[in-house]
């Protein structure tokens, strides 16, 4: 996407593996914001925009590193919350065991679809993972375990590690910030390695990329599979934590959703996915007394965004600053 | 006589019902075909687009008394219109960047619109009657056929084989292919392209509201009528080949003919077989079977 | 004694007497939690409307002159039970909300159901249908108000055959709550004597019914029952419409209609249809009043029985926490069920151990066009059901409060 390559332009001066001074700090008073708020703001409610938040930078890796407009990431996020919470209530796993298995589950889906769609570009890539999440999301709608309608509901939430009483609602909310702190971190690696250099040579001229014998194929397929495996994280972990998975979460509007975050937050910026989900969250639940206006109020900021305000709120902050974000 | 288990009698019955829902597959996808052939642009407000002629369609019956041969009519020029007026405004600005941008732009208009009508007439949707010249049916021995259906299958087919008429055998069709192809040599030429793709944007989303009259009386009014068809719509523009018009036109009347089977033989699976199909056509040939790789 | 100390001592008592009124009574204000769909597909059916029952009922209880400092708030649930869950939470959480009535929506009813009894509060399901409410999921904290699946399959599905329709072809939404609509009226179809010749499932939602509505037309089926609800049940009615299938003497039996599902239909396609509801605003002269009042409240459109069910609820749910003179939720649920209730929605009734309010229930067709003198003049009464039968017998529920 052209815009996202300005954006990437500054990123591409930074050096592989230091973050800049700015970055740490930016990470830094993101932790220490996360650490104190439940003692302010009603817990649940910031636990769900994290697990969105992780959902959002996840697929901002496929979108902002790769240049690949996913329209089907609720498939992931859906299928890991379904067998997470099948999992933790059927089965009986320990929150830790059934979030993992929400995890792989995930990226078992991510290799098939990634595997179907990765050989097309632009938007024949966003459509085929469109039909392909559609068919998953037909699947959980017949299937039996997962509940139809009723999705899974009462889904227990344990001890985590055999320590952690969930229960509680603090320590699941940090355990909850600790997740997603590890996720982050791994997508932070994932795009300041040589790794994420081999993406951004791809995406600024693939045929260049291959002349120097880089299978671009392999490349954004692995990158896909890695988007697909965090969203299935953020995924288990919501099913464990709302003790619900249901429909809502392989439904197309959901994948709609990620991608109004990630491009509200800022398209190919680190901390963007985060703000965006953030924000979006609060919206919904200010809005919730007003049912459909929230459905209204999304789209103007689509619409917005994409006339006007293309880099996102942290892409506009980080051209303030000149420095990337 | 049965076929599969399956009587032939009822058999007919279920293909011929196919080929009238194909109808509604093929008039829609030929809108977006022709927005996404000429201007490369992803058209997802066209479901809603959809609904809005429905429901102007509506509104002249409620406050103007007009019936439906004049919502056939009035109702495309309407929404047309205002599909005029975003490209005008919004649209144009877009047509520099990659083409997701537009996806987006107008996914988040569809959510807009949808969003405004729901607030302002409920989900329940709201009643239109078939008008009286082509109410009730023929009985074919096999099924009756309502009149209304045949109408749809019969207009449908005209619409779409006059479009494709137009673009691509007239002198018309041909500047606006050249135009698509290469903008700023025709515009050499004294040929006014941005207006032209205005004009065409117009014509898709017109299209889209045409189909919207015709599904007014057989399917309820109501504001998210388009927003689970639209999905269904691209499977089958992106089958038929992004961009190619007799694509869609073929591609629409035969899924929906496959859909119909399916309804007979395997009827929970009928919502998913379009997409399993997509899938299917895009392993093996990824620009569709009708399309050109842009 | 000498009058100012008997003043003195009249007035202790007085505030004796009065301060308990509100010193149980949790943060001395009753907040009563209306979630439901707002802006959805039963938006007409509840949504707004039931706000105004639920304001009608706090205003006829006479809240303001009793002392009790009584509090509406609203959320939209938009059918989704992740959204509801959250609500619920929420509302019991931070927001001190004591009880949360009308729901609809099965899978919304049950994920709240969980949670009322997880935070030890009270909710009171108007709209909701699951039997499965005061069946295995029966809790001390959950009162099932106006119907249920079971009520509608019994009522339609006796009523019917009885008058005639024995044999039966089923159109099923194919999702739990059609599969279970589908199941509970086969059950009493058979039972009755009737035959089920065929059935199929739709995808769930479904925007075209012709083929379904053709495979019905050739079973030659005296009834196709329409195990859906909402757009698909409406839908499948206009279509069948347009093929003749009420022309050529099949009629169609509404599994879960109600009177707003008609209006948008419209007497034309509508008439004939069989359907069963636990209230009609034209039965008897307290319904009529009642619907008199609502209707100049919401835009002049009669109350369906979600509606003024949750008016009923509300009005006796006050009525429980005027005697106890407490909202803890499990007590006020149980004293719910100790006081007999009355009201102009449902006339007198009680509400079972399990947590089934008991009423009579009706077996409704809709009148052809000709036949109505107005607007909402839709429906004729073809029977009654009368209280002790409409319901699932007790012990049939699995409930485990039910002692066997």
């Amino acid at each position: 996407m052209t815009t996202t390559s300005e954006a990437a332009q500054t990123t591409a001066t930074e050096s592989l593996s230091a973050p800049g001074r700015h970055q740490i700090a930016a990470f830094a008073l993101m932790v220490g914001l996360l650490a104190v708020a439940p003692f302010f703001i009603y817990p649940l409610f910031l636990m769900k925009a994290l697990c969105f938040a992780l959902f959002a930078c996840a697929f901002n890796l496929l979108i902002g590193y790769v240049g690949l407009l996913s329209f089907g990431h609720a498939a992931f996020l859906g299928s890991a919350g379904y067998t997470s919470a099948y999992a933790a209530k059927a089965w009986g796993w320990p929150p830790e065991l059934a979030i993992l298995a929400g995890t792989a589950v995930a990226a078992a889906l991510g290799l098939a679809i990634g595997a179907l769609a990765i050989r097309s570009k632009g938007i024949y890539f966003a459509n085929i993972t469109l039909a392909l999440a559609q068919m998953v999301y037909f699947f959980c709608v017949q299937a039996k375990f997962t509940g139809g309608e009723d999705g899974i509901q009462a889904v227990p939430r344990g001890v985590f590690l055999g320590l952690f009483d969930l229960r509680n609602i603090m320590t699941m909310y940090f355990v909850v910030l600790a997740i997603f702190l590890g996720g982050f971190l791994l997508l932070y690696r994932a795009i300041h390695s040589p790794f994420g250099q081999v993406l951004k040579a791809i995406r600024e001229h693939e045929p260049r990329a291959v002349s120097l014998g880089y299978s671009a194929e392999r490349y954004k397929l692995v990158a896909f599979v890695l988007s697909a495996t965090l969203s299935g994280l953020a995924g288990g972990t919501k099913a464990i934590v709302f003790q619900l998975a249901s429909l809502t979460d392989v439904h197309w509007t959901m994948s709609g959703e990620v991608v109004l975050m990630t491009l509200l937050g800022g398209l190919g910026t680190v901390f963007g996915p985060v703000v965006g989900a953030f924000i979006v969250i609060s919206l919904e639940n200010y809005l919730a007394q007003l049912g459909a206006w929230v459905t209204v109020v999304q789209g103007m900021i689509f619409v917005i965004c994409v006339l006007t305000f293309r880099r996102g709120v942290v892409g506009e902050i980080a051209r303030f600053i000149r420095k990337p974000l | 006589m049965t076929f599969f288990g399956v009587p032939t009698q009822a058999l007919f019955g279920q293909l011929l019902i196919g080929l009238i829902n194909g109808a509604f597959y093929a008039l829609l996808s030929l809108g977006l075909s022709v927005i996404f052939g000429l201007l490369n642009i992803i058209n997802f407000a066209h479901g809603a687009q959809y609904m809005m002629g429905a429901f102007v369609a509506y509104f002249l019956l409620q406050w103007a008394g007009l019936g439906y041969w004049w919502a056939l009519l009035v109702a495309p020029l309407v929404v047309g219109l205002i599909g005029v007026v975003l490209e005008r405004t919004m649209l144009k600005r877009l047509y520099a960047l990659d083409h997701l941008y537009g996806l987006l732009l107008t996914f988040g208009l569809a959510l807009v619109i949808q969003g405004l009508f729901r607030n302002q007439f409920g989900s329940s949707g709201l009643p239109y009657q078939i008008p009286p010249e082509l109410t009730g049916g023929r009985n074919l021995g096999f099924m009756v056929l309502p009149n209304y259906r045949a109408w749809v299958v019969v207009f449908s087919l005209a619409t779409c084989l006059g479009t494709w008429y137009v673009i691509e055998r007239t002198k018309l069709g041909a500047y606006l292919r050249a135009a698509t192809e290469n903008p700023s040599l025709v515009q050499a030429f004294g040929v006014n392209v941005p207006r032209m793709i205005t004009l065409t944007y117009g014509f898709g989303v017109a299209l889209a509201a045409l189909a919207g009259v015709l599904a007014a009386p057989i399917y309820q009014v109501n504001p998210l009528m388009g927003a689970d068809l639209i999905i269904v719509v691209f499977a089958v523009v992106v089958i038929g080949g992004m961009g190619s018009i007799l694509g869609s036109i073929v591609t629409g009347f035969t899924l929906g003919i496959v859909e119909g089977l399916t309804k007979v033989f395997y009827p929970e699976a009928s919502n998913t077989v379009i997409f399993v199909i997509m899938a299917l056509v895009l392993l093996v040939r990824p620009t569709g079977l009708f399309g050109r790789e842009k | 004694m000498k009058l100012p100390r008997l003043v003195t001592l009249v007035a202790a008592a007085l505030a004796v007497a009065a301060a308990p009124a509100h010193a149980q009574i949790s943060d001395g204000v009753v907040k009563i939690g209306i979630l439901n769909d707002q802006s959805g597909t039963y938006a007409d059916l509840a949504g707004p409307g039931s706000v105004v029952a639920a304001k009608m009922a706090v205003e006829d209880f006479g809240a303001a002159k009793k002392g009790l400092k009584v509090e509406i708030v609203v959320a939209d649930h938009q059918n989704k039970p992740d959204v509801g869950s959250s609500i619920a939470r929420q509302w019991f959480d931070a927001d001190k909300v004591d009880v949360i009535v009308d729901v609809p929506t099965s899978s919304v009813v049950l994920a709240v159901n969980q949670i009322a009894r997880e935070k030890n509060k009270a909710l009171i399901v108007s709209t909701g249908a699951t039997s499965d409410l005061t069946g295995p999921q029966c809790s001390p904290n959950a009162i099932h108000w106006t119907y249920d699946t079971w009520s509608l399959a019994n009522g339609t599905g006796s009523a019917v055959v009885k008058t005639g329709g024995d044999t039966w072809f089923f159109l099923t939404a194919d999702y739990k709550f059609g599969h279970d609509l589908e199941r509970d009226t086969e059950a009493v179809v058979v039972k009755n004597g009737g035959k089920v010749v065929g059935k199929v499932r739709h995808p769930f939602p479904s925007a075209d019914f012709s083929s379904f509505l053709l495979q019905a037309q050739a079973s030659k089926a005296k009834v196709i029952g329409l195990a859906n609800a909402g757009a698909d049940t409406t839908n499948a009615i206009k279509q069948g419409a347009e093929f003749g299938i009420v022309k050529g003497g099949q009629q169609f039996a509404g599994l879960l209609v109600f009177l707003t599902d008609v209006h948008a239909l419209g007497l034309e396609k509508a008439q004939g249809l069989l359907l069963t509801e636990s209230f009609y605003w034209d039965l008897n002269d307290t319904t009529r009043a009642f619907s008199k009042r609502f209707a100049d409240r919401h835009r002049q459109a009669k109350p369906t029985m979600a509606q003024a069910g949750v008016y009923s609820a509300v009005l006796h749910y006050l009525k429980a926490v005027e005697a106890l003179k407490n909202d803890d939720g499990p007590k006020v649920i149980a004293k719910m069920k100790e006081l007999p209730t009355d009201d102009p929605i449902f006339g007198k009734g009680m509400v079972r151990a399990d947590g089934r309010k008991i009423h009579p229930v009706y077996l409704f067709e809709v009148k052809k066009p000709a036949e109505s003198k107005g607007p909402w003049d839709y429906y004729k009464v073809r029977a009654t059901v009368p209280a002790e039968q409409a319901f699932r017998p007790m012990d049939q529920g699995n409930c485990p409060l039910v002692k066997k």
